[in-house]
């Protein structure tokens, strides 16, 4: 069976982004398996917190293990849809982000 | 898809994947009937509506359970799937109300809640309840005040999600067994007050 590698937010000292943050999620629709649901993919959104380091999911299934830091990052309805006032949160590895 | 008349293909096909997987050497059919057992074996929303009371009843373990949700499972003796997903436990309030989805598949704490229903694993709601989640809980009976804040959390990851409903208004004077009997897996999951 595939192994994952589980953390805590604690070995995130590498982590590149910090709650409060401003995120994109990549606009990419990459071949083959993703974690990075489509419904996100180039809007803004706010990290809230280090999940934790697991294996990008994209790798994991090439046979590779690379592990790197998970987000939780909000996004707001009105980003997402043109309208509404809730929040959609999930978490988006750090390959799946950029800069905002 | 949802629906009776549906399964039998879905199940041939879970079939050949699970074939396909033993003849490359990657599982056992032994390995996977022990994984299942253990699962259905204790997974109940009675688990989830037993942390949920707790929660109710002692504000120490209510905040243990926001901190850190595996542990507090682990307190009551509830385990965190075979594999250990990361439990995020979600507080209602009187300004906030959570409900969770996966919409990529429909991934699930099993084991605090026992198998999914099928309508968490259809395409409508995994599409809708991101999109339009005031309209999908009016839907399950649910209305909410217009002030009150609806966060949806997608199990994308491997965390995986609990609600933490609001207390009856008539929580005082019942004990921890009758307050989990007021829990329903719908609470625990969003689409319900409790």
């Amino acid at each position: 069976m595939v192994t994952r590698v589980t953390g805590t937010a604690g070995t995130t000292g590498m982590a590149r982004f910090a709650a409060g943050d401003r995120v994109r999620a990549r606009p990419a629709d990459p071949d083959g398996h993703t974690r990075l649901p489509g419904y996100v993919r180039g809007h803004v959104g706010e990290v809230l917190e280090v999940r934790a380091t697991w294996a990008l999911p994209d790798e994991t299934v090439r046979g590779v293990s690379r592990p790197e830091p998970v987000y939780a990052v909000r996004f707001g309805a009105a980003e997402l849809w043109g309208s509404g006032r809730h929040s959609v949160i999930l978490d988006l590895w750090e390959s799946y982000l950029e800069d905002a | 898809m949802s629906g009776g008349h549906a399964e039998l293909p879905v199940a041939a096909r879970v079939r050949a994947l699970e074939e396909r997987m033993i003849a490359a050497g990657l599982t056992t059919d032994a390995e996977l009937e022990e994984i299942l057992a253990g699962v259905y074996a204790s997974a109940s929303p009675v688990n989830g509506a037993r942390m949920v009371a707790r929660a109710w009843t002692d504000p120490a373990y209510r905040d243990r359970l926001l901190a850190d949700g595996n542990a507090a499972a682990a307190e009551l003796g509830f385990a965190a799937g075979a594999r250990g997903y990361l439990l995020k436990v979600v507080e209602n309030t009187p300004a906030v109300h959570n409900v969770i989805v996966c919409t990529l598949c429909s991934c699930y704490p099993t084991s605090l809640l026992g198998p999914s229903p099928s309508w968490y694993k259809s395409f409508a709601y995994r599409s809708r309840v991101v999109r339009e989640p005031r309209a999908v809980l009016a839907e399950f009976g649910l209305e909410l005040p217009e002030d009150t804040q609806i966060r949806v959390w997608d199990a994308n990851s491997e965390t995986r999600y609990l609600v933490l409903p609001l207390p009856p208004e008539s929580a005082d004077g019942l004990d921890e067994d009758a307050l989990a009997s007021l829990v329903s897996r719908n609470g625990l999951i969003g689409t319900a007050a409790r």
